[in-house]
């Protein structure tokens, strides 16, 4: 019986903690500044880690391992790499630069390494990214044994209490909140629940975010368009603000999530026969934003998850509904823990997992100045321009591949393009007689 | 978890791999999982349309041909080794002197040669061991799209045949094309360079072991963490 009594006692002060020292900081939004104090440990581990393992490795190693990719490309265009001055003829060993480009995607492209996690340059400690790395010394080992039991018996059970709160919080909250009427407190109501219940759900990841340009964090009646990398980003951006959220009726718990905070603000799910109408859906969202009063919306346009080294095409259905658009880019910080979720390998409660066993989650949020179609711009220029912005400012490759990876008219024009530029060089300076192009 | 184990034993043969195609032991090991990587539905071999799926390559005006170089005799598979076997030939040749290695050995895979021969082979598409004018019309054709007119193609292949033919035969046979290239120097091109071996590493026998411990220190986090939900 006393072993009970203990424990008891010792589970009732451990959540007295819990509330004290996370949950009423939350509601209000303010930090007592405990994550800060842990985020300096971390990086000044982390840095002791990395001169250490420089130290152990031969010098020339650690000067290349700063290059992305497995090859050394030629990055060189066609003209050089074909070796040619404008209007030089065709030689048989024309051939050899296109097989070389064409080798060179085969070992390694552009699109499918965005698909799988970004890859260090330097080791953070955790088993799931030493791919590279070798023994270095005993004490790098020790600390690294230190940090698994630190992360799988420390944090993950108050992670997992955390998110476990979070979720139940945001569930019973919001049915409350929906038994009010339409009326403004029931809107400051289910502001303040989805808020505090978002902020204990970042707390549960160890997220550490940087929000810049807070002056232009969209407005109401306005779409919110961001980069995808997980369904964390939907947290991270409504701890600073509510949105909007656009998506299929799913089963499950996320079912139950969706049901319940539709009752306390007006999210827009769609069922699944409904999404494959695309009048439908513009109907939908065009009435959404014609309401001055409903928050904005949030749309994720790459339709998938991509590892947050790049931004690739955006699906023009977004663009074409109007009003203005308010482009945020979000960008993680990997030395810390892997945001990406890579929805073929890992199911989402191994996802979640891995993410509550990494060290936190760190990201900076930028809104950038909002955007509205111009005139003689059709919806897919309008898409790319707001997707060029948002890869400067998050300092994100920029990719015109589909996302989903389907073979559309984007490639072909591409082809076309490199065809363009040979046939230039081979037959442009009429160094053969007869019509020109 | 732990999906990107970073055993040689996973791929089979290994040694006789490395020795036949010169790569490193590092190199074959991202080769196998960039192999694994485009194998969508885990069939343990590559299809060519797993192949047309990288986009960079789909785009590339002779893509449909160097997919073609990968199944040779029309077959629609391609294993690990097939597949490594034509990477091969992209290697940087070996510095070392031709006179060193014993004649009775099979010349290395990326010897220059046998980068010709890998060349050569794009254009020849019957593999008769000739690139006629229809030939190189045709990838002509591939290089340039719509944008060239028939007649300049024509032209153009005309005077190359012309150029390169030597016995008179109107067809470019590979001791010519090799003959052209060697003038040329260009052979050089056909290069792929990996900085793989400078990067990858592969972790000592204590870091492995302390690897497994880990997995078991795995299961006890979660263990620990479904006790205490329940108890809560």
């Amino acid at each position: 019986m006393e072993g009970t009594e203990l424990a008891g006692k010792i589970l009732s002060t451990w959540l007295t903690l819990v509330l004290g020292l996370i949950l009423l900081p939350s509601a209000f939004g303010v930090s007592l500044g405990i994550s800060e104090i842990y985020m300096k440990i971390l990086v000044k581990t982390l840095e002791w880690a990395t001169i250490r393992i420089e130290k152990g490795v031969p010098k020339e190693s650690v000067k290349n391992s700063a290059s992305v990719g497995i090859i050394q490309r030629d990055e060189s265009p066609m003209e050089k790499g074909l070796s040619g001055l404008r209007g030089r003829d065709f030689e048989l060993s024309d051939v050899f630069y296109f097989s070389k480009k064409g080798l060179e995607a085969i070992v390694e492209d552009e699109v499918t390494q965005r698909f799988s996690s970004e890859e260090l340059v330097s080791w953070n400690l955790l088993t799931r990214t030493n791919i590279n790395f070798q023994y270095i010394s005993l004490r790098l080992t020790m600390v690294w044994v230190l940090g698994v039991i630190v992360r799988y018996c420390v944090l993950l059970p108050l992670r997992v209490t955390l998110a476990f709160i979070g979720i139940s919080l945001l569930v019973m909250g919001t049915t409350l909140v929906g038994q009010l009427p339409d009326s403004s407190l029931k809107s400051w109501l289910s502001e303040l629940v989805h808020l505090t219940c978002c902020r204990i759900c970042v707390r549960s990841l160890s997220g550490t975010i940087h929000y810049h340009n807070k002056q232009y964090r969209p407005q109401k009646g306005g779409i919110c368009v961001a980069n995808h990398t997980s369904p964390i980003d939907v947290f991270i951006l409504t701890t600073d603000g509510c949105y909007a959220m656009v998506g299929q009726v799913q089963g499950g718990l996320m079912g139950i999530i969706q049901r319940a905070i539709v009752k306390a603000c007006p999210h827009v799910w769609f069922e699944r026969s409904e999404m494959k109408d695309r009048h439908l859906v513009t109907k939908r969202l065009k009435e959404h934003i014609a309401d001055r009063k409903k928050l904005p919306i949030l749309i994720f346009p790459e339709g998938t998850c991509i590892n947050n080294t790049s931004v690739m095409m955006f699906k023009k259905g977004s663009f074409e509904i109007g009003g203005t658009i308010h482009p945020v880019a979000i960008k993680y910080n990997p030395q810390f823990g892997d945001a990406f979720w890579n929805s073929s390998k890992y199911n989402m409660v191994s996802y979640l997992l891995r993410v509550m066993t990494s060290w936190a989650i760190v990201c900076d949020v930028w809104y950038l100045p909002p955007m509205t179609r111009e005139e003689g711009e059709d919806a897919a220029q309008f898409a790319n321009r707001v997707k060029s912005a948002i890869a400067v400012q998050g300092g994100l490759t920029e990719l015109p591949w589909d996302g989903g990876l389907k073979r559309g008219k984007v490639k072909d024009a591409f082809r076309e393009e490199q065809q363009k530029n040979y046939s230039k060089m081979i037959v442009g300076n009429g160094s053969l007689n007869s019509e020109s192009n | 978890m732990g999906s990107r184990s970073s055993h040689a034993a996973l791929i089979p043969d290994a040694d006789s791999l490395r020795r036949e195609t010169g790569f490193s032991q590092a190199s074959l090991l991202r080769l196998y999982h960039r192999f694994r990587a485009l194998d969508t539905n885990k069939k343990g071999y590559l299809s060519r349309m797993d192949l047309q799926q990288i986009g960079a390559l789909a785009v590339n005006p002779l893509g449909d041909r160097i997919i073609d170089s990968f199944f040779p005799d029309g077959s629609l598979q391609v294993d690990f080794p097939d597949f490594v076997r034509v990477l091969a030939h992209f290697r940087p040749a070996d510095d070392e002197d031709a006179g060193l290695r014993d004649p009775r050995e099979p010349e290395p895979l990326n010897s220059r040669m046998n980068k010709l021969r890998f060349a050569f082979q794009l254009y020849d598409l019957d593999r008769d061991g000739k690139i006629s004018r229809h030939e190189m019309l045709q990838v002509l054709r591939l290089m340039v799209g719509v944008q060239v007119t028939e007649e300049q193609l024509e032209s153009i292949a005309e005077r190359t045949v012309q150029e390169a033919d030597e016995d008179g035969d109107g067809a470019v046979s590979f001791l010519e094309f090799a003959k052209e290239e060697e003038e040329n120097g260009s052979g050089r091109q056909l290069v792929v360079s990996t900085t793989v071996c400078l990067k990858t590493q592969l972790p000592g026998r204590f870091l492995v072991l302390v690897i497994s411990v880990w997995n078991y220190w795995k299961l006890l986090g979660i263990i620990t963490t479904t006790a205490f939900i329940i108890v809560l």
